[in-house]
């Protein structure tokens, strides 16, 4: 046991700053390994400067204790790098690296992820001049050998998709290695919510992940109201509730279809194509845009589920689950599909859980973690939603756990429907406390969403950290690609289905 | 194949009847604003204080909305003392000019123009488009998807999003054109066959929307390309893409279908 202990905070809840243990770094690293042993989940990893002193903050999500714990540390220019006594933090050490300059000593594959100018001039990880960087400007892993051969595709893909480069090291059709090199969505979203909340705040935070606007925007929301102390009232966090899990029906329910149209089985691609744009067709009626923009706002929600609308939204879920349920179930008795995703793209428990995967990629391989479950809030609190798990680690149980969450998800909506707290929607959300550190967790249709903010003495925003799922992520894909063939990307990383300008930021 | 079939019964024919019937949508859309007329109250900046990009101004005694920037949020509707601003359930926006998105009280909607003779003979029947995604957020960017499911069926129209640029007769672009982008876009760009078209899609693509104020302060497409039509929307709505497109190919003009 380590001598020092980590302050610990519900999800959405505030803390004083001056409450959260400064450990010297390497005491950090240590109970940082020990937790994550014992079953914590690393969800924030990050830098900041506190009068010009660059602080490490860290966030660890206590799934036992439904608890967020979180410790700072001093940060100095060089230090031994975590990553290689604690996986889960590979990425975050590289993002660490690039926004701060810092050089995390010893990490296995140090390389810049969104190929951007240091915050700290003067400091680069890389020794570059900020004028120099350039996009995908990089070492990219390479394998050598006789008929070893390189695959380079994107930023730009053949779809209608965001923009991304993977780099393959082929044998054959085998991949030996896939890498994922990103950033080409970088839009400056921390930057943006710096100093914040302005008008601006929560446009940016729904637009984060556009197809993730009510997890992102409701993350955004919990933090403000909770350092403004006027928390949502339970009417408007029902609505929000049924946003989010309408949020989660409609891309499942879109990505078992893609799915479907990556091995050539139309009938459900196509069925499913129209069905989420039914499902995104119920957010609009809610809130009158497909996506659930301007449903939002700090201190709750902008419009209300009246009797009428309920019934309605309820018989438009029962027409479409009854089509959802014949086309999805099509996929599981079709013998030409499930040989497509039995057994492809494998992700095994004991690296999903190593590399701190989450949401759906991580559930499908056994691992039980959900934000609803494990650290509820808002609506959450009161209904509880079943964890659903798969425990084959491939194609087929990253789609059967798509299917196993829309059922439960159709359920938690009609309860939520039939049974709406009374009250009003709107608290007033005034200025927010100074000095304080709030951590919002949502769970996503792709997984935990994590925001992490410090306000200033003016209760301004001088730290927001936004760590989206498929930050996690995306090394998974990368996982379950090796040693199967190229010709699998798609079906791949379809089932995986993760986003760019999450990643980017 | 029983099964198939059964389901294919069963889903039955769900093709929209568009253009030929207007689109049906949410009591709670919002679309174009109309913005009545008479004088805003001296010193109200309730709504310029409240938008999220600085679309909408004090202009005149009374305000303007940058449809190009716009968000469609709805909070200064909200705000608005006087209810002076309203979003209808025009869905229609498309222009053909960056001016021409600028709404006002009384202002005479100029919609997206149909390209020239030229180009209808050439683009009328066979539109081939291939899709950037420049910094969007993937709301647009699905959005435009949709339009190739069975829902609106775009092939019925002759339009086709295709996977290369050398394919195309011109880019679909969505999101600000953030730095790390900007080269993507232009190889993407000079890959494509002339004579080519430009379209921007969504607030981002358009004015850059809410990362206008971000490193490196991205415009959207506009900046770096001669854009042909622009579609306003956050995202904008499928039918919304679908009329900007149809009208730009000279398909449909006031009405609902050309005669």
């Amino acid at each position: 046991m380590s001598r020092h202990a980590l302050l610990a905070l519900g999800n959405g809840k505030i803390a004083p700053t001056d409450t959260i243990p400064s450990v010297p770094l390497d005491d950090l690293r240590e109970l940082v390994i020990e937790k994550i042993a014992e079953g914590c989940q690393l969800f924030a990893l990050h830098g900041f400067q506190d009068g010009g002193a660059l602080t490490l903050q860290v966030c660890l999500g206590d799934p036992q204790e439904g608890t967020l714990l979180l410790g700072t540390s001093p940060l100095p220019d060089h230090y031994e790098a975590w990553t290689p006594n604690c996986p889960q933090a590979h990425w975050f050490e590289r993002e660490l690296a690039e926004q701060w300059g810092v050089v995390p000593q010893g990490h296995p594959w140090l390389q810049p992820i969104r190929f951007h100018a240091s915050a700290r001039p003067g400091h680069d990880a890389w020794g570059r001049d900020p004028a120099s960087i350039r996009i995908g400007d990089r070492d990219f892993y390479r394998v050598e050998g006789d008929e070893v051969h390189e695959v380079a595709v994107g930023p730009v893909h053949a779809g209608v998709i965001e923009p991304g480069h993977f780099r393959f090291q082929c044998h054959g059709e085998t991949v030996f290695h896939l890498e994922v090199s990103l950033g080409y969505q970088h839009r400056g979203v921390e930057h943006l919510l710096h100093g914040g909340p302005s008008p601006r705040t929560l446009a940016v935070a729904e637009t984060i992940a556009g197809d993730s606007t009510i997890a992102h925007g409701t993350a955004c929301c919990h933090i403000i109201e909770s350092m403004a102390h006027a928390p949502a009232p339970p009417r408007a966090e029902a609505v929000r509730a049924i946003a989010l899990e309408l949020e989660r029906l409609a891309n499942h329910v879109g990505d078992l279809g893609a799915l479907a149209g990556d091995v050539a089985y139309l009938p459900t691609a196509s069925f499913c194509g129209r069905l989420r744009g039914d499902l995104l067709n119920m957010t609009a009626a809610l809130c009158g845009s497909r996506f659930g923009r301007g449903l939002l706002r700090p201190g709750g929600v902008r419009f209300d589920i009246d009797p009428s609308l309920a019934a309605e939204l309820r018989t438009r879920l029962d027409a479409t689950m009854r089509d959802v349920k014949q086309a999805v179930e099509l996929l599981w008795n079709t013998p030409s599909v499930m040989a497509r995703f039995e057994g492809m793209g494998i992700v095994t428990r004991e690296t999903a859980r190593s590399l701190g995967l989450v949401g759906p990629c991580a559930r499908a391989t056994g691992l039980e973690g959900d934000v609803r479950a494990d650290y509820p809030a808002g609506h959450y609190c009161f209904a509880q939603v079943p964890v659903s798990v798969w425990e084959t680690g491939d194609v087929f149980g990253r789609a059967y756990v798509r299917w196993l969450e829309v059922q439960r998800s159709v359920e938690l909506i009609r309860e939520t429907l039939a049974e709406l707290p009374e009250g009003p929607l709107y608290n007033a959300a005034g200025k927010l406390e100074g000095g304080q550190i709030a951590v919002a967790l949502v769970e996503g249709w792709r997984g935990a969403v994590c925001h992490v903010a410090r306000t200033d003495r003016e209760g301004r925003f001088a730290v927001y950290k936004v760590v989206d799922p498929s930050f996690h992520n995306w090394i998974g894909l990368a996982m379950a690609l090796r040693n199967n063939p190229i010709s699998e990307f798609p079906l791949c990383n379809k089932s995986f289905n993760l986003s760019y300008c999450g990643h980017d930021l | 194949m029983l099964k198939e079939v059964f389901s294919r019964v069963s889903q039955g024919y769900r093709t929209a009847d568009y253009p030929r019937k207007p689109p049906t949508l949410p009591a709670r859309f919002r679309g174009r604003p109309r913005i009545s007329t008479g004088s805003c109250p001296a010193g109200c900046e309730q709504c310029t204080d409240s938008c999220p990009t600085g679309a909408i101004v004090s202009h005149e005694g009374s305000c303007r909305i940058d449809l190009g920037a716009c968000l469609f949020c709805g909070t200064c509707a909200d705000v608005c003392p006087d209810k002076r601003v309203q979003f209808t359930q025009e869905y229609r926006m498309a222009a053909s000019h960056r001016e021409d998105l600028v709404e006002h009280a009384g202002n005479a909607h100029q919609l997206a123009s149909a390209l020239n003779a030229t180009a209808q003979r050439l683009f009328g029947r066979s539109l081939r488009l291939r899709q950037v995604s420049a910094g969007g957020c993937n709301a647009c960017e699905a959005d435009i998807n949709v339009l190739g499911t069975l829902a609106f069926d775009l092939g019925r129209f002759g339009i086709e999003m295709v996977a290369s640029p050398r394919h195309a007769d011109g880019l679909m672009v969505t999101g600000p054109v953030p730095t790390n982008m900007a080269l993507a876009l232009k190889k993407t760009w000079d890959a494509t066959p002339a004579p080519k078209l430009v379209i921007a899609v969504g607030a981002c693509a358009i004015s850059g929307g809410p990362f206008a104020a971000g490193p490196g302060a991205p415009e959207g497409v506009g900046s770096m390309l001669p854009v042909d039509v622009f579609i306003p929307g956050c995202p904008p709505h499928p039918y919304t893409i679908l009329d900007g497109l149809l009208r730009m190919l000279g398909r449909i003009e006031d009405g609902f279908r050309k005669p």
